[in-house]
């Protein structure tokens, strides 16, 4: 038996009643993917579920005063085909395309990606390339904070999972010069962990032939999703050039510092992280607006 | 009277659950805990979905729920109360025993060989053909739609020009693609 009951919360509000009520033997249930995996290798055991898959407000993508809010409980699946993510955020829409399989992005969801505070989770690789703010409710009170603020340890996540409840992601609206784009390098395209994986994101200067700002965030690099902030640091002023590309990629592979796993070794992943960064960037701005 | 132990939340977990399986409603007891899969096989007699890997690789579990497949084993059976849920034994029924279409299409190009994996491919097929009713079907659209179903016998290029022969409206058949 996995759990003893079952809840299905119908508000936040009501989540955080339930929660608070069974004193930290709830734990909330979005799409599952994870725990039900965790329950089955007993690696996990709760004696109360608190579903939150029904809370309606959860579950959005929209634009509003200069932002973008994704909710907690939207699937990978809805984040994938959202035309308005396609257009102007390809590094979250492409990122979250190969998670798992179709069976599994249709159920996983975009809050529990990030609160399993994997060091190469796509969806999170993709949150921090685009700046994200972590959006929850505690006992306390609202809270919003950078969502790199929640990646503690592999596996561990800066929110207690039974009492807090994440709502939301935001981050900026799209500049007309805003630029991104994710990679991701795995033994197969589908149902298989990444070696390597990158998320990107550029606001070209004005001119268009160069770059004013710079995130990228790269796993699984370090215990938590990793911000490429020397490279970021190179690429901030500098002219869109083959040349250019080349020098960014060896600063990544420079500031890298993988271990050797099951995934790959460490020598090989930052091989990986010097092409791939290139790569990255000429997805993301087009290959054409290069130069030599 | 109002206590400080007063619980303050409305919902309540439920006794029982009611769904429609396969086209008839069904109200069953929860037995707390309870995968779908389980719920299916052990309660409702359905041997349809099977168990693979149970850890949401292999979808030889897949069901069609509320229109989209998912991994039955990744699913709580509480999660089924108010859905309509669709399983292998579901998609002949009614017809006097005649195929689904993409079932006879299986057969057609002897896509099946253990059998194992078959109700969940067929199913998430069924719901890739359903979302592309005017879509230009290519095969690595088909080969990315079933990804979440492994095969170990058939090599998949059978299942691939099974399902490519069902498609309404087909695209380039020689496009090629890595998925």
């Amino acid at each position: 038996m996995y759990w003893e009951k079952y809840y299905f919360a119908q508000s936040i509000e009501e989540t955080l009643e339930l929660l608070k009520h069974y004193e930290g033997d709830a734990r909330i249930m979005a799409g599952g993917t994870d725990l039900m995996v965790q329950f089955k290798y007993n690696y996990l055991s709760a004696k109360v579920m608190v579903d939150i898959g029904r809370i309606k407000e959860l579950n959005h993508i929209r634009q509003e005063n200069g932002h973008v809010s994704i909710g907690a409980t939207t699937t990978h699946t809805a984040l994938a085909t959202s035309p308005y993510l396609q257009k102007h955020f390809q590094v979250l829409a492409s990122g979250v395309r190969t998670i798992g399989s179709p069976q599994i992005r249709n159920a996983g969801t975009i809050g529990g990606n990030v609160a399993n505070a994997q060091p190469a989770a796509d969806g999170s690789i993709a949150l921090v390339a685009l700046g994200a703010t972590i959006c929850g409710i505690s006992p306390d009170g609202p809270f919003s904070r950078p969502i790199e603020s929640t990646f503690l340890n592999p596996g561990e996540c800066a929110l207690n999972s039974t009492a807090e409840l994440i709502t939301s992601f935001t981050f900026p609206a799209p500049g007309p010069r805003d630029r991104s784009a994710f990679v991701r390098h795995s033994r197969r395209a589908a149902l298989a962990l990444p070696i390597m994986n990158m998320g990107l994101w550029l606001r070209l200067n004005e001119e268009e032939d160069g770059i004013e700002d710079a995130r990228i965030a790269i796993g699984p690099m370090a215990r938590v999703p990793f911000r490429a902030k020397k490279t970021e640091a190179f690429l901030r002023g500098a002219k869109l050039s083959e040349a250019v590309l080349d020098e960014a990629g060896e600063l990544t592979f420079e500031e890298v510092s993988p271990r050797d796993s099951f995934r790959g070794s460490a020598a090989y992943k930052k091989e990986l992280v010097r092409v791939y960064l290139k790569r990255a960037v000429l997805e993301a701005v087009g290959e054409r607006s290069v130069g030599k | 009277m109002c206590t400080q132990n007063e619980i303050m939340f409305t919902a309540e977990a439920k006794e029982s659950i009611t769904f429609t399986l396969n086209n008839k409603e069904y109200t069953v007891p929860v037995v707390p805990g309870e995968r779908l899969l389980d719920m299916l096989r052990n309660r409702l007699g359905l041997s349809g979905p099977k168990e693979g890997c149970g850890a949401g690789e292999c979808g030889a579990c897949t069901v069609i729920f509320n229109g989209i497949n998912l991994n039955s084993c990744l699913i709580p059976a509480e999660r089924a109360d108010g859905a309509v849920i669709t399983t292998i034994e579901g998609l002949s029924e009614g017809i006097e025993g005649d195929l689904d279409p993409v079932q006879q299409s299986f057969l057609d190009h002897g896509a099946v060989q253990c059998g194992y994996c078959t109700p969940g491919m067929v199913l998430s097929a069924k719901v890739f053909l359903d979302h592309n009713k005017s879509t230009p079907v290519t095969r690595p659209m088909i080969k990315e739609a079933l990804s979440g179903n492994l095969c170990r016998c058939t090599g998949y290029q059978k299942i691939v020009d099974a399902v490519y022969a069902c498609a309404p409206v087909k695209g380039d058949p020689e496009e090629e693609g890595e998925v």
